[in-house]
């Protein structure tokens, strides 16, 4: 008979009402704030769809039995768990993000001032600091590492290294990088106000950088995806979907790909990896003290990674005739392009001459090759 | 009096024009808003005075060193 135990009612529990009060306030946070809203609208919805008991939207099929959250090594057999497997587990979305991140980035003021390459690197030793600070926490190393990792503000490279790494952790720490990416606006300015004073925030730095021609940025990334990939092997899928998106872009006769992966294709993708990370996250799944010290941790990468970036600007200063302005070492965190956006608004209020952007552009783009280059690293040493 | 001219920084497309000759502005007042990498950049007075001339209108694709707007003070 049709009752009370037929409906989502029956099962809800007061972890499922925290969880859909967590997924409710991404949406605020998205739709109301408008704080990332192309990530915190699919991941917060896809955390209520999945807190709504019986909707069966991540169920598997292990050892020939239903099973209502997805599991790893199980067969998905529902829409969410189908999208998750084939498409995060399978790798095929975080890589494939990479390319239109690729069509969508402009290296030119990286190849302008290869000097902010090193910035980039710089801010990667947040992720190691976090990386010891969850083995110090009792995670073990490859825990350690998928947690480490998201100092480096890369939800595709943490997806990717996590799920070769410590799969049972992808969502959690999927949805800490998206969070606190989302978040970086509030989390850096503290900390480099932090390291740095007004007279240090207001240094000039010249808004033109030197004009970079069309066959540099052809080059760069056909040279740069052979150097790095030889460099680091694991992190081909990553680098090599990546520098391809960006070659659609600079080569100038593939324009229609170029831009199909940066509008049309980054969409869709976004669309399926927002819903299924959101979708990982039930009550039974992440209301644990590890994923709660996961969130605790990826909150110290990031504040670590901002940390180191803007530190080793200030290193440099002490051997640069022409100063730089350390806050750009802040970009570092390859949240792209939120970073660089926080570092030329805390520039224009330190000093309303300087634009910092495009200075800042360098290191957020050397970023996101020194996380998957961390990345790469990490499964070259841990095996994945 | 002492004039300070406001120039493009980057290349991109003006959005939209925040102020029109006469009108006082303040140090970090929003002259214009500039979109550029896919971001909408405001560009800001770099001291207090009064608008002269504004030389951009919205629309418009600018390239670095084009005049925004001139400030006296």
């Amino acid at each position: 008979m049709f009752g009370l135990f037929e409906t989502g009612f029956a099962g809800f529990t007061w972890g499922n009402g925290v969880m859909v009060a967590v997924g409710s306030a991404f949406l605020y946070l998205g739709i109301a704030k408008k704080m990332e809203p192309l990530l915190l609208v699919p991941i917060g919805f896809g955390i209520v769809l999945i807190n709504l008991p019986l909707g069966g939207l991540m169920e598997c099929i292990v050892e020939g039995k239903v099973v209502e959250a997805y599991a790893i090594g199980g067969e998905p057999a529902a829409l969410l768990s189908r999208v998750f497997h084939y498409g995060l587990i399978w790798e095929f979305i975080p890589c494939f993000i990479f390319l239109g991140l690729g069509a969508m980035t402009d290296f030119g003021p990286l190849i302008a001032n290869p000097k902010t390459l090193l910035l980039g690197a710089g801010a990667q030793f947040g992720v190691y600091f976090a990386f010891f600070m969850a083995l110090l926490l009792g995670f073990n190393i490859n825990e350690a590492a998928s947690i480490g990792i998201i100092g480096g503000a890369d939800g595709p490279t943490t997806i990717f290294l996590t799920n070769r790494l410590a799969p049972h952790l992808i969502g959690v720490t999927a949805v800490a990088a998206y969070t606190y990416m989302a978040m970086v606006p509030i989390i850096q300015p503290p900390v480099i106000k932090a390291l740095t004073t007004k007279k240090e925030r207001a240094i000039y730095m010249k808004p033109q950088l030197r004009p970079v021609s069309a066959r540099e940025k052809i080059m760069f990334p056909v040279i740069g995806a052979i150097i790095i990939i030889l460099l680091v092997p694991k992190c081909a899928p990553l680098m090599g979907m990546f520098m391809f998106g960006n070659l659609l872009k600079e080569c100038g006769v593939t324009d229609r790909l170029a831009d199909t992966a940066a509008n049309a294709f980054m969409n869709i993708l976004t669309i399926l990896l927002g819903l299924s990370v959101g979708a990982f996250m039930s009550a039974e799944t992440f209301l644990k003290p590890e994923c709660l010290m996961v969130f605790g941790l990826g909150i110290a990468a990031f504040a670590g990674s901002t940390f180191f970036g803007v530190i080793l600007a200030k290193f440099m200063n002490l051997f640069l005739k022409e100063k730089i302005n350390p806050m750009i070492g802040a970009a570092g965190v390859s949240a792209v392009p939120m970073s660089a956006r926080v570092v030329q608004r805390m520039g224009q209020q330190a000093n309303p001459r300087n634009f910092l952007l495009m200075h800042a552009m360098g290191p957020n783009v050397a970023g996101v090759i020194g996380t998957a280059v961390a990345a790469g690293m990490f499964l070259s040493i841990l095996g994945g | 009096m002492p004039k300070e001219i406001v120039e493009v920084p980057i290349p991109g497309k003006i959005i939209s024009v925040e102020v029109k000759p006469g009108d006082k502005v303040k140090e970090g007042d929003t002259l214009c808003v500039l979109e550029s990498m896919k971001m909408e950049n405001p560009i800001v007075a770099p001291v207090d005075g009064t608008i002269t001339e504004v030389k951009v209108t919205a629309d418009q694709v600018v390239k670095p060193g084009e005049t925004i707007a001139v400030i006296e003070y």
